[in-house]
């Protein structure tokens, strides 16, 4: 069999899924992958790692009621492949001995729809070596041109190359090539006792030469000014306060506070409490909420999710009332949400799962200014760090650089700042949203591995949140 | 190269010898992988997922006639596979740094420690199955407020790992590991939902401490029913052990000399033999400690894992290496590298414990201890709010305040401070050490932290 995916793979695919339909499945689905990915690193002005790698392999799940087996392997042979997919029959009972003569379970598959068809010269098309080592150490340099204290420079790159084919036993046949690349660049500012530390990453999908199109002086410039802000900034003064959080990445709030509760996969655990909530008022009136696959070039678009169907434009969200969850094949099987295109998996070792893509809150009719002007006290989060929810819904995220917000007016930087607190209480308190909606690049790590995402917002106010710190 | 039992150490060795040769390549190394693992998860009595996976991989690391180093991946270990990983290290090897060549390790031919950990019998994804289920009905039926357990799973696996390289070394080790974990979710009417659970690691499934891990997830997470929001302010903090070791994991830059050398770590070369903790603190690296159930007995490069002293006495006593770093600061290397064009160090299993012959002139208990204080279980989301290269922290926790013995759940609220202020307002290391899967640590007492709640 081609290393490559195509038409050729459909007979063994075909055999295959016949296999698990006449052993009584309900349905089995084959996920095929190839990856070639290459990372770089250039710390001050030299390249210090160079990590090519190269990747395939299988992820096979087979239904039966509602539960599923998954196995994945490296061995994409047919042996190998049918051994894995025996393995997954056995774990639900279904053995292939008893091979039924219901040959009308699976009737073939479909014609193959082929996403990727005008992506084949996508990875030639990228950066090579050469260029994308001189690209990060015109970074380095850059940043040496314009920082001060810079006590270590970095910049880094990653091209992630996949190549996959989907084939179920409903006739679902889709292959599809995803690019993902990303640029970043960060610095370890000291002087003396003071010291920030301050990254920024910039990504995007299906877009060969985008590293060719990174505005060096600008990042360089973002990183430069943060981490010399934040160098001799006071810890924040904890406690309760109202914040505004500025737009692109102040979009974690959102992903982390409620975004990962309207995944199936919480309905399923029963960790969300928006589970029966559908219809009803959860968020403040100002609060629209979307989450897509759509967005041109974002990190998180995609042209068919891992189940090989075409992500759909999902509201969430509208003036604050629930529309519906984001939802793959075993959350529709087991919640009855129907899929959104959402079925998303780090690389055929996970099986998919109900994962955000392009999530963010819609635009709203203010100024960013006329948010900061309602704050008498409280804090502005210009940029974030990362953050996490937990089985309560409770959730936390930092904040990398933060200023105070006094009689409407930014004051100082603060630094050291937490924000923790609770879906159900703090979507209430998001009471003004701004008119200057921006996306932002980031990673999403949960039950089916670390996926590409963007997040984003306009500038948004809560009305009260607590904000750890000293 | 890698069949169902696993990698053939020698084919691996001739294939890429005889693909170097062809290349034109002298030295190469190659660290391998291969595991078979399967894994339960249960909702209310019911299968949910049941998982298996075969995985294997290599990398390769080749050295070019001008001496450089280039590095690639690869979980194709069929002969194209090695080929186009051979191939595509020597091509990155044109990007090698000058200036920080890897060498062989100088130990990767010494004899390694003796490791008793022997490969337990692997019983299968239905037999899991059947202990998971008994397991979350024993737990759901310990409380009426326990009416999910979210998250769990039983797993057991069987891992082989070697390393082989171009002078002759090679190093080969197999070993078979189970987990169970169980996170319970518990919620009263009019109440906020509240969780616990607890994690057990085992050579094989059947010695997992099933009924431990019951026990525990309950108690955690039906203490924290009658939780109350904490005043923002100072308080003492007793810290568990896994809280404690969790925190100094995330700060373990501090003893990595790649961080020291790369100018991130709160460290420097000069640090060596200066005060870091209280002196009443010692703390070992010690990856062969019997409580470390994924004890490896050599690293990424070859070396020999040995109990490495990084505190002694309050002071900073040695670094954690790779052989690249202990050539740069004239020592041996450590056991602690992974494998790489720029080698990555990181710590095995910290254990800490006061210095022999000292004390902290404190006697305090967390169990008995009438003085209020905030006794911290958990430590959250570490990722975020860790600034290592800064010292500073702002974590999400669980726990509670202990007020003149008693303890109430502490809702919602953060801790934070500094890592080299917290080593050094140690207030007492209590007795009694415990194993955990992080490490080895007694209850640890630190003065004054700053604790933000709602209240």
């Amino acid at each position: 069999m081609t290393d490559v995916f195509s038409n050729q793979w459909r007979d063994l695919l075909e055999t295959l899924l016949n296999r698990g339909a006449r052993a009584g499945s309900d349905l089995v689905e084959v996920f095929l992958e190839r990856t070639n990915h290459v990372g770089v690193l250039a710390e001050q002005d030299q390249i210090t790692s160079v990590n090519p790698s190269f990747a395939k392999g299988a992820g096979l799940r087979v239904f039966l009621g509602g539960r599923d087996g998954f196995v994945s392997t490296n061995d994409l042979s047919q042996e190998g492949l049918t051994r894995a997919l025996d393995q997954a029959l056995a774990m639900l009972g279904l053995e292939v001995q008893s091979l039924s003569s219901s040959a009308d379970r699976f009737n073939g598959l479909n014609s193959l729809i082929d996403h990727g068809d005008t992506k084949n010269d996508w990875l030639n098309r990228c950066p090579t070596l050469v260029s994308a080592s001189q690209r990060l150490l015109e970074g380095t340099s850059e940043l040496d041109r314009i920082g001060q204290h810079l006590q270590v420079r970095r910049g880094s790159y990653s091209r992630d190359w996949q190549e996959v084919l989907v084939a179920a036993s409903d006739g679902t046949f889709a292959r599809d090539i995803r690019l993902h690349q990303s640029t970043g660049l960060s610095v370890l500012a000291a002087d003396g006792d003071h010291r920030s530390s301050v990254g920024r990453r910039y990504g995007s999908t299906d877009r060969p030469d985008d590293l060719l199109q990174w505005n060096v002086e600008t990042s360089a410039a973002e990183v430069c000014q943060s981490a010399g802000t934040m160098l001799r900034a006071e810890y924040v003064d904890a406690g309760q306060m109202p914040v505004v959080l500025a737009n692109r990445f102040g979009g974690v709030i959102f992903h982390e506070a409620c975004g990962h509760l309207l995944e199936t996969t919480q309905i399923e655990r029963g960790t969300t409490p928006f589970a029966d909530q559908v219809g009803s008022l959860i968020a403040h009136p100002s609060v629209t909420a979307v989450d897509e696959g759509l967005s041109g070039g974002s990190f998180g678009s995609l042209s068919m999710d891992d189940e090989g169907m075409e992500p759909q434009r999902t509201v969430l969200i509208k003036d604050g009332v629930l529309q519906r969850f984001i939802s793959d094949r075993a959350g529709e099987l087991r919640t009855g949400h129907q899929r959104t295109g959402s079925g998303r998996r780090q690389s055929h070792a996970y099986a998919a799962a109900s994962r955000m893509r392009n999530t963010f809150i819609a635009a709203g009719p203010h100024k960013p200014k006329d948010l900061l002007a309602s704050v008498d006290r409280g804090l502005y989060c210009k940029a974030m760090g990362g953050g996490s929810v937990g089985p309560t819904g409770q959730f936390n995220f930092s904040v990398e650089e933060g200023y105070l917000i006094e009689d409407g007016q930014l004051t100082k930087p603060v630094k050291g700042a937490t924000l923790i607190g609770d879906a159900k209480e703090v979507m209430p308190r998001i009471s003004m949203c701004a008119d200057d909606l921006e996306l932002a690049a980031g990673f999403c790590g949960s039950v089916s591995g670390s996926v590409f995402v963007t997040v984003g917002q306009p500038h948004i106010k809560v009305d009260s949140i607590t904000v750890g710190g000293r | 190269m890698a069949t169902n039992n696993g990698l053939n150490a020698s084919e691996l060795r001739d294939s890429l010898q005889k693909l170097a040769t062809r290349e034109g390549i002298r030295s190469w190394d190659l660290g391998a992988a291969c595991s078979d693992d399967c894994s339960v998860q249960v909702d209310r009595g019911e299968a949910k997922q049941l998982k298996a996976s075969q995985r294997s991989s290599i990398t390769v690391r080749v050295w070019n006639n001008d001496g450089l180093v280039g590095i690639t991946s690869t979980t194709d270990l069929s002969d194209p596979g090695l080929e186009q990983a051979l191939v595509g290290a020597h091509e990155a090897s044109r990007f090698g740094n000058p200036d920080d060549i890897p060498h062989f390790s100088p130990l990767a031919k010494a004899p390694l420690p003796e490791l008793n950990r022997p490969l337990k019998e692997r019983r299968g994804i239905l037999p899991l199955l059947e202990t998971l289920r008994e397991a979350e009905a024993d737990l759901l039926s310990r409380h009426p407020s326990i009416q999910t357990v979210p998250y769990n799973g039983l797993a057991e696996s069987l891992s082989q790992s070697l390393y082989l390289n171009s002078d002759g070394a090679l190093r080969e080790m197999q070993r078979t590991q189970a987990s169970l974990y169980l996170y319970a979710r518990a919620e009263e009417t009019g109440r906020k939902p509240r969780s616990g659970g607890a994690l057990r690691l085992g050579l094989g499934s059947a010695e997992l401490d099933i009924a431990g891990c019951v026990d525990e997830a309950v108690v955690r997470t039906v203490s924290h029913l009658a939780y109350q929001p904490i005043e923002t302010g100072t308080y003492n903090v007793c810290f568990t052990p896994e809280a404690f070791l969790s925190l100094l994991g995330a700060f373990s830059s501090m003893f990595n000399a790649r961080s020291v050398l790369d100018g991130v770590s709160l460290s420097k070369r000069e640090s060596i033999d200066e005060s870091l903790a209280v002196p009443f603190l010692s703390l070992h690296d010690d990856g062969l400690h019997p409580g470390h159930i994924s004890a490896a007995a050599f690293d990424g490069e070859g070396t020999p894992t040995n109990n490495l002293c990084l505190i002694d006495r309050g002071k900073l006593k040695s670094f954690l290496h790779s052989e690249a770093t202990a050539r740069a600061f004239n020592v041996k290397p450590t056991g602690h590298a992974g494998l790489g064009a720029k080698v990555s160090v990181g710590p095995d299993w910290f254990v800490l414990s006061t210095s022999e012959g000292c004390s902290s002139g404190n006697n305090l208990d967390q169990s008995t201890e009438k003085d209020t204080f905030v006794l911290i279980e958990d430590l959250s989301a570490l990722h975020a709010g860790v600034k290592a290269t800064q010292g500073s922290f702002s974590l999400p926790f669980d726990g509670w305040l202990v007020k003149g013995g008693e303890r109430i759940s502490v809702e919602a609220a953060t801790v934070a401070g500094d890592i080299r202020t917290v080593l050094n307002s140690i207030l007492h290391l209590e007795t009694n050490c415990e194993i955990t899967h992080r490490g080895v640590s007694p209850h640890v007492w630190v003065e004054g932290l700053s604790i933000t709640g709602e209240a």
